[in-house]
């Protein structure tokens, strides 16, 4: 479409200073974890990385970086074995329910994470589990099955059954057959699942707040249970960039592994 | 294991009972097992000297979440919040999409959808919290706006405005590009052979097919700012919704009242996906 030149210089700027609003705030939260001053007036004082050495000795912080990981990689993996399954069965048979079973699976993408929250606490407490780790781990499992299950599905419906149907025409057995041609043509899409997976659980705050227990801090809820102290302010800000970096960057690996970028939106 | 498989290869009703077992008992014991059990919750009550809970179903929370007013003005700022966040969103994100859209060369437009995937996924409360420091007291943009004579919002209901607008701009930035991308070049070169200018062909033809695709990523910013207690925690003093929900939660341990105020956003949230699919919002995600 040919656009007046005032309506095309008028786009461009509109687009630059959008991505300057996105990534500004994101600038800054780097730029102050350099901070040499205690307090977070502008313009900063002068930059100093001990900040960064302090939050690394921070037992708190430590313990809670830990238990971040552990909980990712234990969502991670519940949600690769959930979401595939579920992918491979609505793409590549037909039941009763399917369309149903899409919906449920988003359903908690859709619905606002506090419903999530208080439901998986309530439920928790009825069941009388301790809440820890592991009530942690279910809560994320429940919203990142939804991106493996997303990226599968979109990988399934592109992939052509004919290949599966030749392998099995030539005597492989279904076993032979999934390893052999489905798990090939799904690797990359369950890779970028799990990227996804891993950065959705890293810095989840909304449902990890109700599941898990007094003893048990992700970085992210240490983050909200310290940001009111002044005195642990610097040390803050170099963790909200922890959180900000282990998440970033599995989405960006995500982004580069996956050939087509769409695949790594939410849709 | 050949006979597994020879006896799987014939009934494909046992393979597929086989791959969703687990995810079933999952998502229906784990999931769907949670969110019935928290809506008979909001039907119970809880004993006032001992803070037990009572299974006798009663009606008496949502009686009060409908009577008592300071709920309902905390209902009505919650969806009024939503409304303003999901405009704004639509504004600011149009321009942006139809650049990548209709205007940006393939290199530009890969470069510019992963920026913007790249925080949609990633960082939220870093980011609320990074907007606490930028509006605080001494704060970045007090600083920039002093030599002007102005001042910042501070921590207050136009913070969570903005604050909930920078989150959610990612989640309608998206769909609205993939909707725009969608329309073919021949509909809009067919508008303009015909006379349409380029405002009659973005009111007559663009706006109306990329109509689902603004529903479908109003539906990511309507809910999730319906749900968020963690922004106005942090950049106001005001309740919503979700914080009348954490309190009872928690402080209050009133969890059958917090079930029946949280049926709020449910049921909004219900009737929005029954009017987006009837949009055809759903096509669009």
């Amino acid at each position: 479409m040919l656009l007046p030149r005032g309506i095309r210089i008028a786009l461009r700027v509109a687009t630059g200073l959008t991505m300057a609003f996105i990534y500004v705030p994101i600038a800054l939260i780097l730029l102050y974890s350099f901070n040499a001053s205690r307090v977070a007036a502008w313009p900063i004082s002068g930059l100093t990385l001990d900040w960064y050495g302090k939050a690394l000795a921070n037992a708190g912080i430590r313990d809670a970086l830990v238990t971040s990981v552990e909980a990712a990689i234990g969502a991670t993996i519940v949600s690769l074995v959930l979401g595939s399954l579920i992918a491979i069965a609505v793409q590549r048979y037909a039941f009763f329910g399917r369309q149903t079973l899409s919906f449920v699976v988003i359903l908690p993408l859709a619905l606002p994470g506090i419903v999530t929250g208080i439901a998986l606490n309530t439920a928790f407490r009825a069941l009388g589990l301790d809440f820890g780790l592991i009530t942690i781990v279910i809560g994320h499992a429940t919203f990142c099955v939804v991106v493996v299950f997303n990226n599968v599905v979109a990988r399934l419906r592109r992939t052509s059954r004919t290949a599966e149907e030749a392998s099995m025409d030539l005597g492989a057995d279904i076993f032979t057959t999934f390893r052999r041609i489905t798990f090939p043509a799904i690797r990359s899409a369950l890779l970028a699942g799990a990227l996804l997976a891993f950065a959705l659980s890293f810095d989840e705050i909304i449902v990890t707040n109700f599941t898990s227990g007094a003893g048990t801090q992700t970085l992210p809820l240490w983050i909200f249970t310290n940001y009111q102290r002044p005195n642990n302010l610097p040390l803050v800000n170099v963790a909200a960039v922890f959180v900000l970096l282990l998440s970033i960057i599995p989405v960006y690996l995500a982004s580069r592994v996956t050939s087509d970028p769409a695949a790594t939106g939410r849709t | 294991m050949r006979s597994i498989a020879a006896a799987l290869y014939r009934r494909p009703r046992a393979q597929l009972a086989l791959l969703l077992a687990a995810p079933l008992g999952w998502l229906v014991v784990a999931y769907l097992g949670s969110l019935a059990l928290f809506f008979i919750t909001s039907f119970w009550s809880v004993d006032s000297f001992s803070g037990k809970l009572i299974t006798t179903p009663t009606l008496d929370n949502y009686a009060a979440v409908l009577s008592a007013p300071v709920y309902r003005t905390i209902a009505v700022r919650t969806l009024v919040m939503a409304a303003l966040v999901t405009i704004t969103t639509i504004v600011v994100a149009f321009p942006i999409a139809f650049y990548m859209a209709r205007m940006a060369s393939a290199r530009t437009r890969g470069i510019l959808v992963v920026s913007i995937l790249l925080p949609l996924w990633s960082g939220y409360l870093v980011k609320v919290y990074a907007w606490r420091l930028i509006l605080s007291q001494g704060g970045v943009l007090n600083s920039v706006l002093a030599p002007l004579g102005l001042s910042g919002p501070g921590y207050s209901d136009v913070a969570v405005w903005l604050v909930e607008s920078y989150l959610w701009l990612p989640y309608m930035i998206i769909p609205i590009y993939a909707g725009l991308e969608r329309i073919p070049t021949s509909l809009l070169e067919a508008s303009s052979d015909l006379g349409g200018r380029s405002w009659i062909t973005l009111r007559r033809v663009i706006l109306p097919l990329a109509l689902p695709a603004v529903v479908a990523g109003s539906i990511f910013t309507f809910s999730l700012t319906l749900g968020d207690y963690i922004t106005p925690t942090l950049v106001s003093n005001t309740k919503f919704i979700g914080n009348v929900v954490y309190d009872f939660m928690g402080i209050a341990g009133n969890q059958p009242f917090a079930a029946a105020y949280a049926m709020v956003p449910v049921s909004i949230m219900l009737v929005y996906l029954l009017i987006a699919r009837r949009l055809g919002a759903f096509e669009a995600l």
